[in-house]
């Protein structure tokens, strides 16, 4: 059975490593997290707020002309389509349904790609919270148009300007704001990472992703489960949601497609599956690129939202155990990959959804196979790297 | 017996304790800093192992920690540094740094490494206390080692009473629940929790940290608590004049007026 444990525990991963300035608020969301969540008034207000304000449920597109190309059966779970372009939405909206009645009136965030910024920026006008998010000042430039959103919708973005300035930092940044702010604020984590209950609450809220998958599929093609799901894997959260009503099906293989940045071993990687140790990142036991004297080491992704040099436990205890498979994707590829998705099927992924999208080449399949992609996010965010990266290179030839 | 309990058995009053991130200015300076302190008057030293990733700490030990790293700070050259240090001095030291280093060392081998150069007291900010409790506490207490951990204004009592049962030398309370160096006046919220502390007669001494920088902050400390602790203002000295030796007897003299 793949489980937290009481402890915040996945197998030996997870827990909570944080100091105790931080304890009390996460002690407060450990105790309610569970049972706020479970109160029918939530519920409404989520179901609610899914299906009216995000889109949900979002499609499951059997993808012909791609299916056709690798000879299986292909299809794309649309987290692109939910409002503001990403599944990260998904979490916000529970998160931001958790602060309030934790009395919260501060919210906080670390952004990489910018998509969780957006999606925090946008729960927090739709409640009237004021909202700060942390974005590395490496990706406030490679992720402009996101930084302008969230501008727009009133959220103030304050640019991390420590270590390699990207999504790492980021969090450092809220985690001390948190630190400084203990009783107000609200830190909304957009990953499966942080200190427990964070990796569990945001799989929760994620996994909408897999039960739609289960009776969408159903519809489709009257089986309730793939023979594979596929998502990549930053800190983990579309991959979190993705497999989570499969983590104890074992039918279901889960991929989990990571960033090797200009190569596995180039020493400009994100490729933590292979290249990560066990330790401690932003409050968690878990798998994480490290030197061996314990300083975390800066991380490279061409997609911001993968240039993590950890992941979440969950992720590290499933890759670990053997139960998800893990296949990394460079940055040369996953533009590959954008450019064939858009060109096959109409779709412009986002940079990180990209490198799931490039696994289906390596990845071992039976004809006969029902693979599930999890398109977690749209392009439109990746435009200036697309064009920089695909217009000289490719639409030109 | 160790020598933060030694030292607090002849002096509970005006406590002074300074923290450097070792390997700042200098990758050689460990010495030299521990032993100016010694000769200011400082009571007890916390050394900090340089982190990439100090979520505990403010941008000015961060900051100092990552210039350490270039310098070639590691924490087998830093046990080295403390060994020949315990030679000369008898100095009350502790090791201050994030899990992560322990646990990539090897957690019994840091704690018996760290026994064996002369350390005496350890603070590991984000070791949670049932890990300790678990697994690490009897082996950090047969080697002798004295392990401080951290109270807030927001720490529930029950919770200080458990933390004041795993402490043994001090505990270190975090004077606001705020990142090291952000702030640098107490308040009247904070003279409440520190009174509230105080009422609850614990069997180990505090020493106040965070926003401690210079006399009058360190006198209001002392009266509520049986000293302070100095990081953040000592390394902006160090980063203003990084001539060891005279920044450490002026900043040091600035301190105890």
């Amino acid at each position: 059975m793949i489980a937290v444990d009481e402890r915040g525990y996945y197998g030996e991963f997870g827990g909570a490593y944080i100091p105790e300035m931080l304890w009390p608020n996460v002690q407060e969301l450990r105790e309610n997290y569970l049972s706020l969540v479970a109160e029918p008034g939530f519920q409404r207000e989520f179901q609610s707020l899914l299906r009216d304000f995000v889109g949900r449920p979002t499609p499951l597109y059997l993808a012909q002309r791609l299916s056709e190309h690798y000879g299986v059966t292909i299809y794309l779970k649309r987290e692109d389509l939910c409002h503001t372009g990403a599944h990260k939405i998904n979490n916000t909206i529970g998160q931001i349904l958790l602060a309030k009645r934790l009395g919260k009136t501060r919210i906080i965030a670390e952004t990489g790609a910018g998509q969780h910024g957006v999606a925090t920026a946008t729960v927090c006008a739709l409640m009237g919270l004021p909202c700060i998010v942390y974005m590395g000042e490496v990706d406030i430039e490679r992720q402009a148009p996101n930084v302008a959103r969230m501008k727009m919708l009133g959220a103030e973005v304050r640019p991390a300007s420590s270590g390699s300035r990207t999504l790492k930092d980021a969090t450092n940044e809220a985690i001390r704001d948190w630190i400084n702010n203990p009783v107000d604020t609200h830190y909304i984590i957009g990953s499966v990472v942080g200190p427990h209950p964070y990796p569990d609450m945001v799989a929760r809220f994620q996994s909408v992703i897999s039960e739609e998958i289960k009776w969408q599929l159903e519809e489709h093609t009257g089986k309730d489960h793939p023979d594979a799901v596929i998502a990549c894997v930053g800190g983990g959260s579309n991959a979190a949601g993705a497999f989570y009503h499969f983590l104890n099906d074992d039918r279901v293989r889960l991929i989990a497609v990571e960033a090797a940045g200009e190569g596995i071993h180039s020493g400009k990687s994100a490729a933590t599956s292979v290249l990560g140790t066990k330790g401690v990142i932003h409050g968690s036991r878990t798998l994480l690129m490290q030197t061996a004297d314990g300083q975390i080491v800066e991380p490279h992704s061409i997609s911001a939202g993968l240039d993590y040099p950890g992941i979440g436990p969950l992720h590290a205890h499933l890759i670990s155990s053997g139960r998800a498979e893990a296949i990394s994707i460079t940055d040369e590829e996953s533009l590959e990959a954008a450019l064939f998705l858009s060109r096959r099927e109409g779709i412009i992924p986002a940079l990180e959804t990209a490198h799931a999208i490039s696994a289906l080449r390596v990845m071992e399949y039976k004809p006969s196979d029902v693979l599930v992609l999890c398109l977690s996010g749209r392009g439109d965010k990746d435009l200036a790297t697309y064009m920089k990266h695909l217009w000289v290179e490719k639409l030109r030839s | 017996m160790n020598r933060i309990e030694k030292l607090f058995q002849n002096k509970d009053k005006n406590v002074l304790n300074i923290y450097f991130t070792a390997g700042y200015p200098g990758v050689n300076d460990t010495e030299e800093i521990i032993l100016s302190l010694e000769k200011a008057g400082v009571d007890l030293v916390e050394v900090g192992m340089p982190y990439s990733d100090p979520l505990a700490d403010g941008p000015t030990i961060q900051e100092s920690g990552t210039a350490a790293l270039e310098n070639g700070m590691t924490l087998p050259l830093l046990f080295e540094q403390l060994a020949a240090v315990r030679k000369k001095t008898e100095m009350p030291l502790i090791m201050m740094g994030y899990f992560n280093q322990v646990m990539q060392y090897g957690e019994r081998a840091f704690f018996e490494k760290a026994a064996e150069v002369g350390v005496d007291g350890l603070i590991l900010p984000d070791l949670p206390l049932f890990e300790y409790e678990t697994y690490f506490k009897d082996i950090v207490e047969s080697l002798g080692l004295a392990v401080s951990f951290l109270i807030t204004p927001q720490t529930e009592p029950e919770r200080i009473r458990k933390i004041d049962e795993l402490t043994h030398g001090f505990i270190y309370m975090v004077s606001s629940s705020s990142i090291t160096g952000a702030k640098s006046d107490i308040t009247d919220t904070q003279l409440a929790y520190f009174n509230r502390i105080n009422d609850m007669k614990l069997k180990n001494k505090r020493l106040i940290g965070f926003g401690i920088s210079n006399h009058e902050t360190f006198e209001t400390a002392c009266q509520y608590a049986n000293g302070a602790i100095i990081g953040s203002a000592y390394i902006k000295a160090l980063k203003s004049n990084p001539k060891v030796a005279e920044s450490t007897a002026e900043f040091v003299e600035m301190v105890l007026g």
